[in-house]
């Protein structure tokens, strides 16, 4: 009984709190990262006076919004109001159980990994719904309604690039569409190259999914304050902010998961040698190219933000509706007949 | 066909790679941040900060209480009072007191001077921490010309030719 209790309870948690707690600190580290690269790009410094190079300043702010007052507006309601921050946090957290770090080392090797995060991730827009009615505030609802318009149409198109990925891996279990891209021709073997337009789609949704910029007219400062957060202060504003940077890590990761060939390394198949451990990983591959990779996308995300403008609201329907599904849909079926005729040869299966 | 090129090129997100490697080449720009408590901009000899009262160089004070500021002034930031000194019974001013938020800083007061007495000095980080302390008496406006008369001495020399 208490064996089955330590293997069933015990071991789950503590797997499940050595990915939230490195997940939290790097959502920290990647606000201040997010802050010093658009600083860069301004000509600027950023912050620079909490430790050294200003690294502190993200646990600085964390101490300033958790010592702030939780604000309740008049008229709100108080069980949905404190929901929403959970809402969105809760599937934005959950959704990093399927994600493999390395071919050993997931917390949950879903057969249906792809589709539960899809669930996920789609979940976490009722808590941006909830946050902006609950408000009772007319700029929250008017970016939640926006909020929500755009997620539901770049849905679909994100949905469409992973089916492109679901046929060239003929699995939804991430861990085997990684081994898919496995082979001996470097990083030629990972689906970006047969899908390239689908990774451009797939990304330029990804941002739009987590309201980034140039698709962030759900915050839209200059014409809805803040949209749907406008009204939370303190912690709980806090937990939407973690939702919302946890959301796009989670993207990047993904992005480097299923076009990017996971923890493989993009040496792989060129180089045979044979060396220690510590830095063998270079060519064998291990967690640490699966970070390399989404460091890298994550970084696309500020880069984004510092160089576009934001989108005006029938500007983002006309690209998700009339551009990216249609050439999403097209590239599903050129995925098919990839797959069909055996046009590209990928990975392993080649 | 124009409109044909237009559709590919937006297709192919060309214009949105060359704003992201503009702003990528920022990114290695030297930063034009200056930490200022620790480093500060150079200030010219002409800035008009905090204001002062010179003496001459035997220590008589300048100001012959004339009023031609107190006339001049388009704030009304200055208040003059004058009496014939108990001493020799010269003209002085018995009191001399700038609200400071008042003051626009327009340096009329300087200009007007026949004696360089008021003058402007280049202070421009000072602050007030309770109520009444934005007007400076004579007394402190004079301690502040003492203090800092190398300064000021300098910043009007190195002017005087465009005078």
């Amino acid at each position: 009984m208490a064996d089955q209790l330590i293997n069933q309870v015990l071991w789950p948690l503590i797997y499940i709190l050595c990915i939230v707690l490195p997940l939290v600190i790097a959502v920290a580290m990647f606000v201040y990262w997010e802050r010093k690269v658009i600083g860069w790009m301004h000509v600027r410094l950023g912050p620079n006076k909490i430790g050294p190079f200003g690294v502190l300043q993200a646990f600085a702010d964390v101490v300033k919004l958790l010592i702030k007052e939780v604000i309740l507006p008049t008229k709100a309601n108080r069980f949905l109001y404190f929901m929403a921050p959970l809402l969105a946090l809760i599937p934005a957290l959950a959704a990093w159980a399927v994600i493999p770090f390395s071919s050993k080392m997931v917390l949950s090797n879903a057969n249906a990994g792809i589709l539960y995060l899809l669930a996920m991730t789609s979940l976490g827009v009722y808590g941006i719904i909830i946050a902006g009615w609950a408000s009772n505030s007319r700029y929250a609802l008017l970016g939640a309604m926006r909020s929500a318009a755009q997620v539901i149409s770049y849905e679909l198109a994100m949905g469409l690039c992973l089916v492109c990925v679901l046929v060239l891996a003929g699995s939804l279990n991430l861990t085997d569409i990684v081994n898919a891209q496995a082979g001996g021709k470097g990083l030629f073997d990972w689906f970006w190259l047969p899908l390239l337009p689908v990774f451009v789609i797939y990304f330029i949704s990804g941002v739009a999914e987590t309201n980034r910029a140039p698709f962030d007219m759900a915050e839209g400062e200059s014409e809805i304050v803040a949209g749907f957060h406008v009204e939370y202060s303190g912690s709980a504003f806090a937990i939407f902010f973690l939702a919302e940077y946890a959301n796009m890590i989670l993207i990047s990761f993904l992005a480097s998961i299923l076009f990017l060939g996971g923890w493989l390394s993009p040496l792989q198949g060129w180089i045979h040698a044979d060396a220690p451990d510590w830095i063998n990983w270079i060519w064998t591959g291990g967690f640490i190219w699966l970070f390399i990779k989404a460091f890298v996308m994550s970084f696309l995300f500020l880069w984004f933000r510092a160089t576009f403008p934001r989108y005006r609201y029938d500007q983002i329907m006309r690209l998700g509706w009339k551009v990216l599904i249609p050439i999403a849909i097209v590239w599903v079926m050129v995925a098919g007949c990839m797959k069909f005729f055996g046009w590209v040869s990928i990975g392993a299966g080649a | 066909m124009n409109s044909v090129i237009r559709y590919f090129k937006s297709l192919l997100l060309i214009e949105l790679f060359q704003g992201m490697g503009l702003t990528m080449r920022y990114m290695f720009k030297p930063k034009y941040t200056m930490r200022y408590p620790m480093e500060h901009i150079p200030k010219s000899n002409r800035f008009r900060g905090l204001h002062a009262l010179r003496r001459y160089a035997n220590g008589e004070e300048r100001c012959i209480a004339c009023k031609l500021c107190e006339a001049v002034c388009p704030a009304l930031a200055i208040t003059i009072d004058s009496a014939p000194r108990e001493s020799d019974g010269q003209r002085r001013t018995t009191r001399y007191d700038i609200d400071l938020f008042k003051c626009i800083y327009c340096g009329f007061c300087e200009e007007s001077c026949p004696v360089d007495s008021i003058v402007e000095t280049s202070i421009h980080e000072y602050h007030f921490e309770h109520r009444g302390e934005n007007v400076v008496t004579k007394q402190q406006l004079l301690a502040i010309g003492d203090r800092f008369e190398q300064q000021i001495a300098a910043d009007r020399a190195q002017d005087a030719a465009y005078r």
